[in-house]
């Protein structure tokens, strides 16, 4: 509750600051401020320290794991604040306004953890998707940046249309929109509440990008400002899923045999999908983008098993993941061409950066050692702990087998091609990129320091 | 009236937007297909609210009164949605002098 409300105000506060302050160093250094006492009220809370008591009527809840969930959430827009914010002045002249957008994208995210209602789910995912379609035509002249938020603000004023049309038909069989009263009442399987389930399930699909629904996702994200994919791709896909988990979790436990065979297809497709196609990409930013459906399969498997290990495992999953994918985004940005040639020789200029791209890389394909690794065997061992499934399984990592190729192509590009790749970095980006690197390896080795939170 | 009815008349307004949203082409119709869906939402849910009232105002008072609450904020985030929507549509008008889905496809290559 102390994050929720100090981010909304927060938004506020940074439009204001377009306007108070003249300099744009000042404005993002109270971005990264404010970001920060977010973080820090928001661990407060975890530890038990609530700043404001709000009578919510069961709406909303708090718990460990949508606690613990926020602040990591947080702590990767704080690293992506660190690392990006000063490219998004390339975008376009209302430098405040991006962070406000942001900002409010973050009140977004902490309803969909933390949701006890149907409507409070509802409210969150279009809280975190209008901002995110100004965010996608922010550079008003590129016509690929117009096409992205054209196709994204469609596509997803429709999935929201669905997703409304099931919250609506559970309500007719239900009577209520709280979550726990709910699974009571829709524990006998009819027409309503099934028929609503798979339209939530269609929709939430929509919000992850998972296969079949996926068609957006890299005309999106490809055309979308490369600062803002970083975003998009990481911290905002990963709070879906926690909604994903969440909805599926507490409201249909009850039926789970209906629903989990229609998402291990899903999942399968999504990890094909996603894939086959990033290798043949001739851009690097269209292949994070196709990985980014990947990697979105492979943490459906969590919502597919929902055990312990899955609720675990997908912490660690999106710690992980946006790490990993912000400081690749990172990089690109500061690139001016996004092929996998622009990346030629980049070792030799920039050995520092060319090494903690690595560890990037390597976390996202999966490589032990690394935080990556880890995320992946969770999720792989949640399928196996539910006894169903093992096909998934091996399909699953014959799939993380081909994600390596694709991967290691810009390792390939980095050291052993020559070229001259086009970068200037700062001595403060430097350090930035190797501590996150650090920060990989440490929680690929030692896990328990993150998962540890949920319980203590 | 049976609650059979209602439900039939927004499932076909529903279809009716899904339909028009994959085969329309024209931006601004898309977007008012969008709108239809929403608001066969809301008549549904009125609905059903009218419905959950009558079983239960009996045991509570407020009973079913959620339904509507929800249609509430459906309106206020649906007009959100519009301004965003319109603004986006406006901004690819001013680029292309059109609002022809396709012809942002075939732009690009």
């Amino acid at each position: 509750m102390n994050a929720l409300i100090l981010s909304a105000v927060l938004g506020v506060i940074m439009m204001f600051s377009g306007i108070l302050l003249k300099q744009k160093s000042a404005v993002r250094g109270v971005a990264i401020t404010g970001l920060a006492a977010l973080l820090l009220v928001n661990i407060l809370e975890l530890r038990g320290i609530h700043f404001f008591k709000i009578d919510v009527a069961g709406m909303m809840y708090f718990d460990r794991f949508a606690l613990l969930f926020i602040s990591i959430a947080l702590f990767a827009t704080l690293v992506y604040f660190i690392l990006s914010a000063k490219d998004m002045e390339k975008v376009g002249a209302d430098y405040a306004e991006y962070f406000a957008l942001i900002f409010f994208i973050i009140c977004g995210i902490i309803l969909v953890a933390s949701f006890k209602s149907l409507l409070i789910l509802f409210l969150g995912i279009e809280i975190i998707s209008i901002p995110l379609y100004i965010l996608t035509g922010a550079d008003k002249r590129n016509l690929k940046g117009n096409e992205g938020s054209l196709k994204y603000f469609l596509m997803g004023a429709f999935s929201t249309g669905l997703m409304l049309m099931g919250i609506a038909l559970i309500y007719g069989a239900a009577g209520t929109f709280d979550v726990e009263k709910m699974k009571f009442a829709i524990e006998t399987p009819a027409v309503l509440p099934v028929t609503g389930m798979l339209l939530l399930l269609f929709s939430m699909s929509f919000k992850v990008s998972a296969a079949p629904f996926h068609f957006w996702t890299p005309d999106v994200y490809d055309g979308a400002p490369t600062v803002f994919t970083s975003f998009m791709a990481t911290v905002v896909k990963a709070a879906v899923f926690i909604g994903f988990i969440r909805l599926f979790d507490e409201t249909f436990g009850t039926f789970q045999v209906k629903w989990q065979m229609w998402l291990a297809v899903i999942a399968a497709v999504t990890l094909f999908i996603g894939n086959i196609t990033a290798v043949f990409q001739q851009s690097v930013k269209r292949m994070l983008a196709y990985s980014s459906i990947a990697q979105a399969g492979f943490m459906l498997l969590a919502v597919y098993a929902m055990n312990t290990s899955a609720k675990e495992g997908i912490l660690l999953y999106a710690a992980a993941y946006s790490l990993a994918t912000i400081g690749i985004f990172s990089v690109l940005n500061k690139l001016n061409d996004y092929t996998f040639e622009g990346f030629n020789g980049l070792a030799k200029q920039q050995p520092v950066v060319a090494g903690a791209l690595t560890i990037f890389l390597l976390s996202l394909a999966g490589i032990p050692l690394t935080a990556g690794f880890l995320a992946k065997f969770f999720m792989l061992k949640s399928v196996i702990d539910t006894g169903t499934g093992l096909w998934l399984v091996i399909f699953a990592v014959l799939m993380a087998a081909v994600s390596v190729y694709y991967y290691f192509r810009v390792i390939q590009a980095m050291y052993f091609k020559e070229g001259k790749a086009d970068i200037t970095v700062t001595g403060r980006f430097k350090w930035a990129l190797v501590t996150i690197a650090a920060l990989i390896i440490i929680l690929g080795t030692f896990p328990n320091i993150l998962i540890n939170w949920l319980y203590f | 009236m049976p609650i059979n009815y209602y439900i039939i008349l927004s499932i076909a307004l529903f279809c009716i937007g899904i339909v028009g949203v994959l085969t329309r082409r024209n931006a601004i119709i898309i977007f008012m297909c969008i709108e239809l869906m929403l608001n066969a939402v809301n008549l549904l849910l009125v609905a059903f609210s009218k419905m959950h009232h009558l079983a239960g105002k009996a045991v509570l008072e407020t009973a079913g009164t959620d339904g509507q609450l929800f249609v509430f904020f459906i309106m206020v985030v649906a007009a959100a949605e519009v301004s965003v929507g319109l603004a986006i549509i406006v901004m690819m008008y001013r680029n292309i002098h059109s609002v022809d889905v396709n012809f942002l496809n075939r732009l690009k290559h």
